[in-house]
Parts: structure tokens; sequence; C-alpha cells
């Protein structure tokens, strides 16, 4: 008995001891790759995306002083007081009210003209649609020249480089997306809604403040948001044609030869966390008013 | 709305025009108040420019719309005691089912808003998905909805724009049921759009058949059916028989025709043609088929020499094809009640039936042929 069971051991064990053990782990490792190879490279693409805003925020609690290039420590003191360094608070003053203003101003004009694309067949319907899209293909510096000279030709009318024509120049670049953006939404708007609306007593008024106007808010909002990021993000155009009003990028960038203050940092984290804020405190709405 | 107690809806001489090609060519229609009244037709009859033109959002080229004593023609939709059932049901996606059925009448600033909604949807059988958004319905529910919404408003009319299009064959005859029920209940005008001809026969009262812009007859169903007026109405509603023939002699009551070598006769009252060419009609179950040396009783129409091209098996009644002398194919069903004889394809049979079952028209035999159903003629 003890024979018949020794055999075949004895046959199979020189097999499983023949040596080629580098072959099963190079094996597993591929194996192992193919695995994870999406997870790795899916890791690898938001560390590229997050590490400049992972940078800001760090260096926002740096004891830095007046450059913030080097670690020197950990302090909240920029926190507590974001308008420490010179002129950081009036920059993004300026900045919030233009952004403000210009992205009130693009949103509702771009939200008529949208309405007018969406809704409406009239000469010229084409070509409008075609000239709406040049202030975004045209390269922002030519713009910001050529706004420029246009300013400064209405300097004897009392049009000074200033506030107003930084919110004139952020309208004219802005009212595209917002254009854009509302203009998808009434496209997927079902015209029947509105006519089912005319049919249950609604005025063209009441028909378009109870279901067209919600219906197509969240595009609105969409462009309105994308308007006000990008006039408060602009630089080029500012630069040209803000005179001596100073805004936030503009502060920056005048900053940078110098050292930048680590209230800048604290303001860009700043305004990273409160749209990402905004972003999931939406998303947690929509998922309670979704179905169950 | 219900309090006015108004009366017909009128169309009189209506056309409506999308540049050069006529949708509705002069219509003229009267649709008595409470009827439920079906307009059928193929796509592209103008039956929904027409339903359109009464919710108020087409206006006509020509021609007056008048609701009772009233003047609608040019009206806005939103003043009009009209209100529709859309093919898609167009309800609001961001309101839910309960302001979606209270939206007329907050337009109208009603009172008792709350107890007339859920009036409508216990009246459709849906009250508890009153908070529901409709995103989270079934298309029946959708549609039941779209109806209580619509119904809600008591109008003079009630506009259902093919409602069942949707839904799938056992909802849709299930929602038959339920709309005739639910029109009987409320004592509205119903104007139900459709191109399903056994939907309109099931529920209206009365059957507009349109083509072309025109409404080619108009009527009962049974009197659309047993006695259609031209070719396209005997091929849209269900099927018939159409054999060439030529007349050749007419007395007070019967009119003799000569078809392919066979006489046969038509009740006067039931020629629609005073032409020497006819086609002469039958419906397929007024057919009677019998063995090649059966004697055919005399008095009725018979054609004798037929062979069996093709027996179809349908459970309660077996659907033959009968090759002719002439090469024409003619359709016969046959009950399945276990006493008439099965004949199997390649059999000899005689075609018999009643005259009073003939109907003789005018015109193309393949007018309102529906695909393969078509009767080819030899």
């Amino acid at each position: 008995m003890t024979t018949t069971v020794t055999t075949p051991g004895g046959t199979a064990g020189p097999r499983a001891a023949r040596p080629a053990p580098s072959a099963p782990a190079l094996l597993r490792a591929r194996r192992w790759l193919g695995r994870n190879a999406l997870r790795i490279y899916g890791a690898l693409a938001f560390a590229y995306l997050f590490t400049p805003i992972a940078y800001i925020t760090v260096f926002s609690f740096n004891d830095g002083g007046r450059s913030n290039l080097v670690w020197r420590g950990f302090t909240l003191k920029n926190w507590a007081n974001p308008c420490g360094a010179p002129e950081v608070c009036s920059a993004v003053g300026n900045s919030l009210k233009i952004g403000i203003t210009a992205t009130f101003i693009a949103t509702v004009l771009g939200t008529m003209v949208a309405f007018a694309l969406g809704r409406h067949r009239f000469r010229g319907r084409t070509a409008t649609n075609l000239v709406l899209f040049l202030p975004m293909a045209t390269p922002e510096v030519v713009l910001a020249a050529s706004l420029l000279t246009l300013f400064l030709q209405l300097a004897p009318i009392g049009i000074q480089l200033g506030v107003t024509t930084i919110v004139i120049a952020h309208v004219m670049f802005c009212l595209s997306f917002v254009v854009v953006t509302v203009k998808a939404r009434i496209a997927g708007l079902d015209p029947r809604l509105e006519q089912a609306a005319a049919d249950l007593y609604a005025t063209e008024w009441q028909a378009f403040r109870r279901i067209t106007l919600p219906l197509v808010a969240p595009g609105i909002a969409g462009g309105a948001l994308l308007a006000f990021s990008l006039s408060f993000d602009d630089f080029i155009i500012t630069n040209f044609v803000s005179g001596n009003v100073n805004t936030f990028p503009k502060f920056v960038y005048v900053s940078a030869q110098r050292g930048i203050p680590a209230q800048a940092y604290v303001i860009g984290a700043f305004m990273f966390f409160l749209a990402l804020t905004i972003v999931l405190v939406a998303d947690i709405v929509r998922r309670r008013r979704a179905p169950k | 709305m219900a309090d006015d107690t108004g009366g017909d809806l009128h169309l009189r001489d209506v056309t409506k025009s999308f540049g050069t090609f006529t949708a509705v060519d002069d219509l003229t229609l009267t649709i008595p108040q409470g009827s439920f009244f079906a307009l059928l037709g193929p796509s592209g009859c103008g039956k929904t420019t027409t339903l359109r033109m009464i919710a108020g959002l087409e206006e006509p080229t020509v021609g007056s719309i008048t609701l009772g004593e009233r003047d609608i023609t040019h009206a806005k939709p939103y003043k009009r005691p009209v209100n529709t059932v859309f093919q898609n049901y167009a309800l609001f996606p961001h309101l839910d089912i309960y302001e979606n059925v209270a939206f007329g009448l907050r337009r109208r600033r009603a009172k008792d808003v709350d107890k007339q909604v859920m009036e409508a949807l216990a009246l459709v059988e849906l009250p508890h998905l009153a908070r529901r958004k409709p995103g989270q319905l079934s298309g029946g529910q959708q549609q039941r909805i779209a109806l209580a919404r619509a119904v809600v408003n008591r109008p003079q009319v009630l506009l259902l724009d093919e409602p069942l299009g949707a839904l799938d064959l056992k909802l849709r005859r299930q929602m038959q049921i339920e709309l005739k029920r639910i029109q009987t209940e409320v004592g509205l005008t119903f104007v139900h759009v459709t191109h399903d001809q056994e939907e309109a026969m099931t529920m209206a009262d009365t059957v507009a058949v349109m083509n072309n812009g025109r409404i080619e007859q108009m009527g009962a169903p049974s009197e659309l059916y047993e006695a259609p007026s031209t070719t396209f109405v005997a091929n849209f509603l269900g099927q018939s028989n159409l054999v060439t023939g030529r007349r050749i002699a007419a007395d007070t009551e019967t009119v003799t025709v000569l078809c392919h070598g066979q006489t046969l006769h038509v009740p006067v009252s039931r020629c629609g043609t005073e032409d020497v060419d006819v086609l002469l009609g039958v419906r397929p179950e007024k057919i009677h088929l019998g063995g090649e040396a059966q004697e055919v009783a005399a008095g009725l129409n018979s054609f004798a020499g037929g062979i069996v091209s093709d027996a179809s098996f349908m459970g309660v009644s077996t659907q033959y094809l009968v090759r002719l002398p002439w090469g024409q194919d003619l359709t016969v069903f046959a009950q399945n009640r276990g006493i008439g004889e099965q004949y199997p394809v390649g059999s000899r049979v005689t075609l018999s039936w009643e005259p009073a079952h003939t109907f003789a028209l005018a015109g193309d035999a393949t007018a309102g042929v529906e695909s393969d159903l078509a009767v080819p003629v030899g």
C-alpha cells in the first residue's frame, strides 16, 4: 500500500521541483498589472491634475514671509488674515465686482440670444451662429490689443480705462459661452411642452415662466458659472484694458516677479474649495430629489 | 367650463396648407356634443392637422371652426374650452403628477384645486402617484396622467392625438376600454385621432375615414364596415375582396353585374356607382366555402372553380386564399365551429355569399390597402 502511494508521489516530485520559478512569478506580475493597470493609470492622471492644487493648498499654510517659494513651517496666520498682504483684498474685491457684473449682463443677453437662435428662423441666423463663435476662436492677445485700441479711441467721450472697460470686454468674451450653453439646453427642450401649457390655459408669458424657464434654468446657471469663472480668471484682456485698476489675476502676475505672498495661495485655495463645496452640495440635492 | 352647455363642434370648409402642400382640403364636419368621434386615416392624411386646428395650435388657411355658437377659428389655444392628450403625453418633467394635473386649474384660478385634482387622479386610478415625477412613471401610467390632466378641466371637447400609439398591444386594449369608460362617465365630446382601424371601430360612435386631407366616408363603425362607399374605406377598414365586373342590368331593387363570366347581384342601396365598370366587393367572413360538387342555393352569388392556394389556421377561424380561374386570390375567413369541412391546400371549392353582403364601388381596387394584406387583382 505504501509503495502504491509513494510511486505517484515520486513521479510528481521531480516535475514540481523542476527549476522554473521565474516563469510563474513573471506571469503573476503580468496578471497583477493586467488587473490594476487602469487603476494605476487613473491614479497617475489624477495626481497630474491635482498636484498644483495640492501645492497651493499646502503652501497657503506656509510661514513663508514675502516670498512663498520654500517651505518654512506650518502656520494658520495666512488663513486668519487673508488681507494681510497689501492690495490682495482690494484686487479680489475688484475681481468679484467685475465678475458678478459681467456675468449678470452676459447671462441676460446670452439667454436672450440663445432663445432667438433656438426658437426662431430668421434671416442671418446661420451667420449669427457663426459670428458668435469668433470671440472663442480669436487669440485672446489679439482681442486684447484691439480692445485697447478701441477704448483709447473712446477716451474723448469720457470712457476711461478701468472697471467699465474691463466689464465691457468681459461681457464680450463671456457672451458666446453663455449662448452656446443655453442654446444646447433649449435644443433639448420638447416644443410640445409649451404647446401643452398653452392648451392648458397658460398665456405665452405663463408658459414661459412656468414651463420653459424652469426647464432651461440649469443651462442658464451653467452658462453663468462658466461666465463668472472666465471673468474672474481672465488676465490677458484685463491687463490690456484695466488702466490702473487691479484685479486678482493681475495682482498675482505682478507680484510673481517679487514673490507671491501666501495670501494669494489662501485665496486660490479658498476659491477652489468653495467651488468644490458648491458642486458637492448640488450633487447631494440632486440625489435627494432623484427617484428612490 | 362644464356649465356652458355649449353644443356641437363645426368645421366649415376648412383648408390648411403648408406652402404648396395641402394637409387638410376643404373639410366640413360636425361633431355632436357628447359623442366619441374618431378621425381615422393613414399617416399624413391630415387627421393630426385637423386636431391641431381644433386645439388652436394651427390656424386654418381657409374656413371656420365653431363650438356651439362661438367662432374659435382664430382664438388662442389658451382661450378655448378644448384640451388635448398629446401623442407623447407632453407631461411637464419638472412638475410632479399633482402639479401637472393642477396646471390647467391653477391657470384659470379654479377653486377646490385639491379636490378636483384628486378626483381626476381617482378617475384614472392613480391617486397614489400624486407626488411622483413623470419620469418615474411607466408609459401606461403617463398616458393616464395625460388624460387626467386634460379631463380635470372639464373641457367641452377633449382631443386625443394617437394617445395609445406608444403602448404595447395588451395595455392598448386595456386603455381602450378605460377611455371608453371615462368618456361615458364624464360625458365630454371626445375627438380621437388614430391610424388603428380596430381602435377606432371599438371605441367611437362615429368614425370619419380621412385620406389625402379629405373625408372619404363618415358614419357608425358597422355602417362603414358593412357598406363602404369607396375602395379606400373598403380596404383600410378590415379586408375586402374586390372583383372587377360590368353592369349589365338594373331594376328598382337589384343591379346585375357580370364578373368574369359569372352573373352576380347587388342591392341597389349597396351600389355606390353609376358607372358601367364596377368593383364588386365582399368581406372575407361573409363568404361560404363549399366543395366542388356542392349545390349552391338559388339566389346566392357564387364563384365556382376555385382552388385553395393557402390555408392558415388561426384558432377561432381559418384563413383561406382561394385562387379563381382568372388568377385572382380571394380571402375567405371560415369560423372553426367544428361543423364545416376543412379544405386542405389544393382542394377545389365553390365560393358563395348573400347578395345583401355584396357592395359595388367605382375606382382603384388597391386604394387604402395596407402592406401585405393587399388583395391582388387579376
